[in-house]
C-alpha cells in the first residue's frame, strides 16, 4: 500500500482528534501519525474546545492553539457534547470556522449524515477508520 | 526444519485459525500493519486497552442488570462502547455477540441481556487467552532471531 503525499518537515499537518473511547483514539492517532500528522488527542468536546482556545471566548494570543490546527476530527456519540455539537461550535467561531472538521461514527444513519454535512462537515466517515480512509483526508491538508 | 521456521509456521497456522473461526476480522490485520520498528508494541498495547475496557464495561453492564429497575438505555450505552472498540480492533465474535445484545436491550428483555452479557465474557475471555499465545509466540520467535510473518 503505497501513497505519497509531499510533506516537509516544517509543514506537517496538526489534527485534533476527538473521542471518549480510549481504544479509538489511540486507533485513530496511530493512522494520523502514518499519514504524517502531528496528534493531538482530546478525550470530550470540552476538552476539544479548550484546545481551540473556544471556552472562555479568549482573545487570540500567540499561545493559542486553532491556528496550529488543521484539521479535527471527531467522533459523532459522545456523553457530554455530541460530534455534532462540537461541529457547530468550531463552525460558529470566526476563529475556527475554517477549520476542516470530519465526523466519523460506527453508525450509518443517513440523517445523521446529512445533518453533519449540512453543519459544515467535512466529511463523515465510518468506523473504524481504514488507513486509506485517513490518507484521503490528510492528502488534501498538504499545502 | 528449525528453531525459527517451525515457530513463523506455528504462527502461521495459529493466526490463520483465529481468522478462520472468526474470533478476529480483517481490522485486526489493518492493526497489525500499523505496527512498524517506531512503534513496536502497538498491536499488543491497544488489544491491552481493548480488554480493560472490556472488562470495566462488563462490569458496569452487570450492575446496571442488577437493579431493582434496570435503566435499558444506560445498559444499551455500555454495549453500543463495547461494540464499538470490539469493532476497532477486530475482535469479531465480541462484536457480534454485542449486536446481538443490543436487540435485547432494545426490547427490555432481562433475561436475554443477562444470556448475552455471559455471552459477551465468555468471548472475550476466549480471545484474551487466544491473543496472549499469539502474543506469546511472536515473543518465541522474536527472541530466536526471526521476524514475525504477515498473514493474509
Amino acid at each position: 500500500m503505497e501513497f505519497s503525499c509531499v510533506t516537509s518537515s516544517s509543514s506537517k499537518p496538526h489534527v485534533l482528534a476527538v473521542d471518549d473511547n480510549l481504544v479509538d483514539r489511540k486507533l485513530v492517532e496511530m493512522l494520523l501519525k502514518k499519514s504524517s500528522c502531528k496528534v493531538t488527542t482530546a478525550e470530550n468536546g470540552l476538552r476539544a474546545l479548550e484546545y481551540l482556545g473556544l471556552v472562555d471566548e479568549q482573545e487570540n494570543s500567540l499561545e493559542s492553539n486553532e491556528s496550529k490546527v488543521s484539521m479535527v476530527i471527531t467522533d459523532y456519540c459522545m456523553p457530554g457534547m455530541t460530534g455534532y455539537e462540537l461541529l457547530k461550535k468550531i463552525k460558529e467561531s470566526s476563529t475556527t470556522k475554517g477549520v476542516p472538521v470530519v465526523v466519523m461514527s460506527s453508525e450509518n444513519i443517513p440523517t445523521r449524515i446529512n445533518k453533519c454535512l449540512e453543519e459544515g462537515a467535512q466529511m463523515f466517515m465510518l468506523k473504524p477508520l481504514k488507513p486509506s480512509d485517513v490518507q484521503k483526508l490528510t492528502c488534501n491538508l498538504v499545502n | 526444519m528449525d528453531v525459527i521456521s517451525q515457530l513463523q509456521r506455528q504462527f502461521i497456522d495459529y493466526t490463520s485459525s483465529l481468522y478462520r473461526e472468526g474470533y478476529v476480522d480483517d481490522q485486526f490485520s489493518q492493526l497489525q500493519k500499523l505496527q512498524d520498528e517506531s512503534n513496536p508494541d502497538f498491536v499488543v498495547e491497544v488489544v491491552s486497552l481493548f480488554f480493560d475496557d472490556c472488562q470495566k464495561l462488563v462490569q458496569n453492564m452487570a450492575q446496571a442488570l442488577e437493579q431493582q429497575n434496570v435503566d435499558f438505555k444506560q445498559v444499551d450505552s455500555h454495549v453500543h462502547q463495547l461494540k464499538g472498540s470490539s469493532s476497532s480492533v477486530g475482535a469479531s465474535r465480541v462484536k457480534n455477540a454485542c449486536i446481538a445484545f443490543r436487540t435485547f436491550c432494545e426490547a427490555q428483555n432481562r433475561e436475554g441481556c443477562l444470556r448475552c452479557l455471559q455471552q459477551v465474557n465468555q468471548e472475550y475471555s476466549v480471545l484474551k487467552n487466544k491473543l496472549q499465545q499469539l502474543f506469546r509466540l511472536e515473543q518465541q520467535i522474536t527472541a530466536a532471531g526471526g521476524s514475525i510473518p504477515m498473514v493474509e
